[in-house]
Formats: structure tokens, sequence, C-alpha cells
């Protein structure tokens, strides 16, 4: 009806890498089948969605330290009495003395609480084996996808003559491309090597940024380490290689670090700033890095506080002054976030009241194993293949699916993996992601699902899959 | 030597910045806001140095700058706090000092929850069930007139939903480029958000004389000059007004509506300070309710959009960052290019949705927790009213200082008289003369007010902005020390 007249005009129609515009739809279609499911007589009980990198909705528990901390701020009459350990009591009575007017509800300075700030860039040095952290460089934010797209918006200039380009990671969890598309910039995507672990390799990089010569300027590297979807972490080298490689090309370096809490393998994680820092000049004074870390994942989990932080490293001055008024805009992180990040970076040390209870829940060894379970698992169906899960929160296996199944896919016009996707939903109850959402290597399809998940749940998740893939396979062999 | 040609370093070629101020994105540069600039950033520097023991004419610098009256001492309310603690921490649903309306609705809220928990990421829409709370709050507030949840994007805080409104309506090029209309004063999140966005800002003067009251013929005068230039789409308005503080009348709400009809533009309605009325007479109408009213030729066709927020009015809880926008008459193409815009940021905090259910969704007078919370949002509401008769009556005891009724919002904007010799002094310094005249009221007298400069201000005349947060007997003495800081300060530029 107001198709024409209608005031409102989108700077952009959604294009994930080239593919069908149908894809982020067909997700609202999964979704909104998922919840007619319920009273519909189904061969399960209910949907296990692990569509989501979101421990919680997952199953996984709250860490009890970090909600009786929240709770005391939010109600500090909680403190009266002796009903919260002492520790959760110092630690709430410390956060409020930093809050104007002793309350959550009061705005903060723009990049957060002084005081929060301050122990975020101590965190990140020690983790960084002393690289200093600089507070003034730091900015908490209302998670890190929005930093991400506030620094996006400084990189992009959608009035040049040609338009800014991003190298982007293939896959690539879907939320980066969009911002950087919604912003008015180009996504140029690198292709993970999927047989090498889905190693980043810089003659790729080399490729994807010939490949765009003439059709777009290139002024940023994104990459996200651990991986999503893919589980990689990558080594020191690989990581100094990109660094040298935005050096030589001029390229302002994104790091997305969410996932540095969950790394299960024999690679360690490592920041991106150390390895810049040990590299040593010029790289380390001239490299410029903007890394982003959250409380929404690792053992936190703290997904809807919104609780992030983006850390910039060799960035001139001037600008910056600039990059703190965009960030003034926004007026300040939501608090309860804030909070989450201070307990993240600083939790219960020995000796604590909460200190014994905070550890026990976070065993990393259980998260490992499950990890590892999850992985022979699908690797001993036939039809699927899963390169070692590293880091990260998600499994990405390569389903193989057999030509008849493409073909039904075609004819109900959608992409394979999303059919399977589809049917893996109706048929055994979970919402999992399918890889035409990140952009994969044509004719491969994969398939996306959260791992961070309790125990009985994951095994619970892992038997539907079995039995419905197996049927699958049978079903279109 | 520019930052972008190579530098030796130790013998080595180092290369130059990639991000520099010329290879940044152009409108970030434009980007200003006021009420977080640099005298804001002079006062946090002044606080330092009274904590590092240098002396000073005062022992603390008063925030009089921001719309922050938790900061100012007010205390939140009781009942949503005590839903919140529950939502975070459901194992208090045993505590039996706990109200049971209390538990009611943090049950409810976790059962909405991923997982029951707030910690779970929620629709990039907003929760389902406190958006149909806040479409029912909706059609309580107008009469009946009915709201669809299917309408309503939950947000961070209006200025989110604010800013993502703009970012769909801003298009085109050269001539075509979308203008968009704000009142004179504004509040600067929409000069900040047009400057990000390459929009064309088309300024459309208040009335000081007549109480910052809008009239049409100027909304026509100023979109008439801006179609020389770009293409006019949107027409903003705040009300209550913020820095202005003017609530608007039924019968301006329907001129401007109609105005917006006939000249084709999407009406952005902020009314984030809706519990904000001070003044005899005045009464908030909404902008949806009146639309409705004026029947079907309007409220079929005219594209709109209210906004409100969990920052201001009676709760105050601007940390939480909650807030949401009721879209009206919106394509649907453009509705789910809406939802897609959303998602890019995931989902609004959880806890200021949960902040906003509470907000729309209060204890109900059969309810336990009832009479309390009437009792503290009543004290709250009183005590702004009475704040805002006394800044209006003792500012215009000052000579050279003219204070409009603060009819509602939080904030005063009083017009100031600057001498010549201050005027030229600030001109010579490169500063606007009512920067400089705050900027000394904070060396002076520690207390910090934004510049009228920062929200706009008819050429030639001068203002600046206070909040009436302050405890009574705080303001006071605020009030007292401008008065005298304004003497001091004629008399110095004589």
């Amino acid at each position: 009806m107001l198709s024409e007249n209608s005031l409102t005009h989108p700077p952009f129609t959604l294009i994930v890498r080239n593919k069908e515009k149908v894809s982020y739809s067909l997700k609202k279609i999964m979704v909104a089948l998922k919840n007619k499911q319920i009273g519909v007589k189904k061969p399960f009980r209910e949907v296990i969605d692990v569509s989501w990198g979101d421990p919680h909705r997952g199953g996984v528990k709250p860490l009890t330290f970090v909600r009786q901390v929240l709770a005391a701020c939010l109600y500090p009459q909680l403190m009266n009495g002796e009903k919260l350990p002492v520790d959760v009591r110092q630690r709430a009575q410390k956060l409020l003395d930093g809050c104007a007017g002793w309350s959550v509800g009061s705005y903060s300075a723009t990049g957060g609480l002084p005081e929060i700030v301050q122990r975020v860039s101590e965190f990140i040095s020690r983790r960084d084996g002393g690289v200093p952290s600089n507070p003034e460089n730091i900015f908490l934010c209302c998670g890190s996808q929005w930093a991400l797209t506030r620094i996006l918006n400084v990189l992009v200039n959608a009035e040049a003559p040609f338009p800014t380009g991003v190298l982007t990671p293939a896959p690539c969890y879907s939320t980066t491309p969009l911002s950087i598309e919604g912003l008015g910039g180009v996504v140029i995507p690198y292709y993970l090597s999927e047989e090498r672990g889905w190693e980043l390799q810089v003659e790729e990089l080399h490729r994807a940024l010939e490949s765009c010569k003439g059709a777009c300027h290139p002024i940023a590297l994104y990459v996200i380490n651990p991986g999503n979807p893919a589980g990689q972490v990558q080594s020191r080298k690989s990581m100094q290689e990109v660094i040298r490689f935005a050096s030589e090309k001029r390229l302002f370096l994104l790091a997305d670090e969410v996932y540095q809490g969950c790394v299960y393998g024999e690679t360690e994680f490592v920041s991106y700033k150390r390895v810049l820092s040990e590299m040593g000049p010029p790289l380390s004074d001239t490299v410029e890095l903007a890394s982003f870390h959250s409380a929404s994942k690792g053992f936190m989990g703290e997904c809807g506080l919104r609780g992030g932080y983006v850390e910039l490293v060799n960035l001139d001055p001037a600008v910056k002054k600039y990059i703190y008024t965009l960030f003034c805009a926004d007026s300040s992180p939501p608090v309860l976030g804030q909070i989450a990040l201070d307990l993240m970076t600083n939790p219960p040390q020995p000796g604590d009241p909460s200190y014994l209870l905070y550890y026990q829940v976070r065993s990393r060894s259980t998260v490992v194993k499950n990890v590892k379970k999850a992985c022979e698992v699908i690797n001993s169906l036939q039809g699927f293949s899963c390169q070692a899960v590293e880091g990260g929160a998600f499994a990405f296996p390569r389903i193989h699916l057999p030509a008849k199944a493409i073909q039904k896919a075609k004819e109900a016009g959608m992409q394979p993996d999303t059919f399977y996707c589809l049917r893996l939903l109706e048929e055994a109850g979970v919402l999992a992601s399918p890889g035409s959402d990140y952009g994969q290597e044509e004719g491969t399809f994969h398939i996306r699902f959260c791992i961070l998940l309790p125990h009985d749940v994951l095994g619970e998740l892992l038997q539907r899959l079995s039995d419905f893939h197996t049927q699958f396979m049978k079903d279109f062999s | 030597l520019n930052s972008s040609s190579p530098v030796f370093l130790n013998g080595v070629t180092c290369r130059g910045k990639v991000l520099t101020l010329d290879s940044m994105n152009p409108n970030v540069r434009r980007v200003e806001y006021a009420v977080r600039g640099p005298i804001v950033q002079r006062a946090v520097q002044i606080e330092k140095e009274l904590r590092e023991g240098v002396k000073k004419p005062f022992t603390e610098v008063i925030k009089a700058n921001i719309g922050d009256a938790h900061a100012m001492g007010q205390k939140p309310i009781t009942f949503f706090r005590q839903v919140l603690a529950l939502c975070s921490y459901p194992d208090l649903l045993e505590d039996n000092k706990f109200p049971e309306d209390a538990k009611k609705r943090a049950r409810r809220i976790l059962d909405a929850c991923g997982g029951h928990s707030i910690g779970a990421y929620s629709a990039s829409q907003g929760i389902e069930c406190i958006r149909q709370d806040v479409a029912r709050y909706i059609e309580k507030r107008d009469g009946g007139i009915p709201s669809n949840p299917d309408n309503i994007y939950l947000s961070t805080g209006a200025s989110d939903a604010i800013v993502t409104m703009l970012k769909l309506l801003v298009c085109g090029e050269g001539r075509d480029r979308t203008g968009v209309m704000i009142s004179i004063p504004q509040y600067p999140l929409y000069s900040a958000a047009l400057a990000d966005l390459g929009a064309v800002q088309i300024n459309y003067y208040l009335d000081e004389d007549k109480c910052w009251g809008l009239d049409v013929t100027e909304l026509r005068r100023a979109l008439n000059a801006a179609k020389q230039h770009c293409k006019p789409r949107v027409l903003c308005i705040i009300n209550p007004g913020n820095p202005t503080g003017q609530v608007q009348s039924r019968e301006c709400i329907e001129d401007v509506i109609r105005f917006a009809k006939e000249e084709n533009l999407f009406l952005m309605a902020d009314e984030v300070y809706q519990d904000n009325v001070y003044a005899k007479g005045c009464k908030f109408h909404s902008f949806k309710k009146v639309l409705f009213e004026m029947g079907p030729e309007y409220s079929s066709s005219l594209e709109m959009a209210s906004f409100h927020s969990t920052s201001k009015c009676y709760m105050g809880e601007c940390g939480f960052r909650g807030g949401y926008m009721e879209v009206l008459n919106m394509d649907p193409e453009v509705k789910a290019q809406l939802t897609k815009l959303v998602s890019v940021r995931l989902c609004p905090p959880v806890s200021g949705q949960a902040m906003l259910d509470l907000v729309v969704n209060p204890p109900l007078p059969d309810e336990p927790s009832y009479a309390s919370y009437l009792k503290e949002r009543t004290a709250v509401l009183a005590a702004l009213a009475e704040k805002s008769h006394l800044t209006e009556e003792m500012f215009n005891t000052v000579p050279g200082i003219t204070c409009n009724p603060v009819q509602g919002a939080m904030y005063t904007f009083p017009r100031i008289t600057l001498p010549q010799k201050a005027i030229a002094k600030a001109q010579e310094e490169g500063q606007a003369p009512d920067m400089l005249y705050c900027m000394k009221l904070l060396e002076e007298e520690g207390i910090c007010l934004v510049p009228g400069s920062g929200f706009g201000q008819k050429e030639g005349t001068f203002h600046f902005r206070m909040t009436i947060l302050p405890p009574t007997e705080k303001l006071k003495v605020v009030l007292q020390k401008i008065r005298d800081f304004h003497l001091r300060f004629t008399q110095e530029f004589s």
C-alpha cells in the first residue's frame, strides 16, 4: 500500500556474501516453526535451540557469584545481614561506591565506570604477560558487536569514490558482514582452509586483496580468534603473518577475540595485542589494532547483559578524540553489563568464600571432554566430517549431502544445508544454523550448532542428530 | 610531513597511520554531543584535581549537565529493584522478604527468557511478552486506541531506536539527500545522529517569547527554505521538550500532524519525558492518541514512530538502557529491513527490557506493593514539580537572566544577557560566548552546566541548560551561586 510513497528507504538490502537474501528469513521461518510446535504432536518433547552462541539458552546455569553480586548491586538491602557471602557483599559495595548516587541506574562515564575500566586494563596486562594496557584506550560498550559497529563506522567512508572494503573470513558469523554492508562498506571474503583445520593462510589474504583491486578501497582486516563458526585457534606464527600482512598492505586490524575464554585443544590463545607487542618496533608501534572482548561467552555466558569492550592500539590521537565523541552520543553502556565485565576480569581468588563454587562450576576439563565427544560422534557418522574444534562455542561440521537431497532442496527453492536444517528441526526438534548463513566454499555444505551445553543436553542433542542424520542419508541415498 | 607519509624511525621506514583525520569517515568528524562535551571533560578533570587535594573555591563539582536523576540522589523505585534482583538471582524467589507481586513479575519475565536467564540473548525486537505489555500500556494510556505488539521494538534506551529509525530514513544524494526537521533548541543526539548519517538538518525555531511554543508557520518556513537543497522526509519533535521543557498543547500537536501529512513527512515523536509534566494547565497528549482522534484520514496513512525510555520520568533508570519505539503505518517491506537492522546489535540489554516491563506494568491498586510504589512515584514527581517552580522563580529574580516556566521534562534553559566585552573575549578565543560563561562558572563555583550553543539557539541569544535534579536544598544553593556568579560576571565584563 505504501511502497512507492513510503518515506522509509533502507540504505542497504541484505546480501549475505552474494548468497540468497532469503537465508536470513529462513531462520525466521525456522523460529516460527519452532514456536508453532508447541502443542503439535511430535516425536520430541521440546526443541533444542543450538542456533545461538548462547550458553544460558542451552541450559548452562549462570555463575552464582556473578548473580549474587548483581542482585546486591540492584537491591542493596540484600547486603544487610549475612545471607550473601562476604566477598559478594564487599564486591557489591566497591562497585556501588563507583556509581554516581550509589545506583546502578545512573549513567556512567562514556567509556565505562573508571574503576572498572582500570581493572579491565589490569586484566589485559596480566593476560598478555605484562604488556601495558592504558585505560584511556579502552571503551566499555553494549556488547562487542556494538563497539565493532562503531569502529567500522569510523573506518567506512560511504562517500568516498570507491566503497570501503573490509577483509572478512569465510565462514564468518553473520552479524559483522551485515554491519559492514549496513554502513555502505563492502565485504571482501578470504576463505579459511577447511582441510587444514580452518587455518587462515596468508596466501589467501593476498588473493582476496588482489581480487578486489579497482573495485573497492580495502581499509581493514577482520579476524575472529578463536573462530566463529569455525572453531580454529590461530597459531602465533599465523598471527605474525597476519600482522605483517596488515602492516604491508596498510590495513587496520580488527581482532574479534570474544571466545578467548573458550579454548580446548593444544593451541593456546594468545591475543593479537600481545603478539604485536612481542614483534617489537616498528610493527608494534605502528600497526593499528582494535581488539574486542565480551562477557557473553566463555564461562560467564552473560549474552543478555550486553557487556563488551574494545581496546585501541596505536591509533592516531586526533582520531581517538572523534571516536570518543561518537561513543558519547551513545550515552554510556549498560551498568550491569559493565559489572559483568568486572567480575569476568576479576573473579574470586583462592581463599575467597565464593572461590570453590565458582571454580567447581567452571570446570574446563568437562567442557574439553564434551567438545571431544561431540567431534567424535559427528565424525563417526557417514556423510559428516568435522574439523577439530579447538576453541569457540560451535561445531561446524561439513555435511556431504547426497545428490538427491541437493536436488530436493533446489526444488524447494532453498540452499541444501538450509533444507537439511529445516528437516532437522521438523523431525528431530533441533534448531541449528545452515552453513550458507556464514559463507562457505561453493558446493560445500555445513551446519553450525552450539556445543557449550550441559552434559545431558549435549548427549540428547548428539543422539537426536545421529538418528536424524542416519535416516536422512538413507532417505536420500 | 603529514600523518600518512612514511617516517624514518631508527633507520627503519614506518608507514604513517591507516586511520587518519583525512581517511576516516568525514561524517564522524562532524559529530558533537554537548551534554558530554568539553565542559564535562573539564569537570571530570577538576574532580580529579579535588581528589588529589588541589585547593579550589568549592569542595565538589555539581554535575547539573546531564539528566541523570539517581546521580543527583533520587532513589530508585523499590518494587522495580526487587523484581530485577529476583530476575538476576532467582534463588531469592524462596526469600519471604520479597512481596508476591514482585515474585510473580520476576517469574513471568524469567519464563520468557532463554534458559530462564536474563543472561540469554532475547529476540532482537525484544522479549515478546514485554512487547505485549508495552502495547497494553500504550492502549491504556491512550484511552483504548489499539496498539499492536508487532509494531513495538524494544531498544537500548530511546536513543538506539531514534538512531535506528533515522538510519532507515536517510538516503539519497546531493539535492535529494534526506532532510530532517528538528527543533532549535534540540537535544544534541539528533544533530549528532544527523551528522553521522550525513543527513541534512533542517532547523525550525521554537518561540522563546511564547514559552518555547511551536508555530506551524515556522515549520512551513523552515521546510520551504530547505526544499531548495534537500529532500525533507522527517519531522522530529520532542514532547515534553528537551532542553526547553515545553509541553505541547493538543491544538499544537494536531497542527503538527496536519503539517506532517500535508508535506508527506515521517513523524518522530520523542516522548521520553511523558510523565514529567508540572505546569498547571499542561497535559501530556501522546502523538498517537491525537493522531487517532483526528480520524482515519490521518491515522491510517501518517507514518510515525513514538519513543519512550526507562531513563527519565519518575524512575530515572538511565544505567539500564531500556526503551522502545512504536511504529505506525510502516511499509511491511521496510519493517522487514528494520527487523534486520536491529539484529545487528543482537538484542537490547535484557535487564533493560525487564525494567521497561515494570515501568509499563507497575503494581495495580489491588496488589501488595501498590501503596509504596505510588508513594515513591508521587514523591519524585512532586519534588520535581516543586523544583521546576523554584528554579523559574529564582532565575527570574536575577537581572540578566530570564527563565521560561519549566512546564515539563527535567531542565531549565534560561536566557542570559552577556556583556559585549564578554562576547568579544569569547570570539577572540574562538569560543561560543555561553561556553566561556559556563566554563568560568565551572572553574569558580564547581557547577557544571551545558552552554546553549550545544543545543542550538537563535543567533545572538545565549542560554545554558541546567537540570532541576539536585535535591531541593542543594538546588537552592546552586541557584544562589549562579545568581551571584552572573552578577559578578556582568560586573567583570562591564
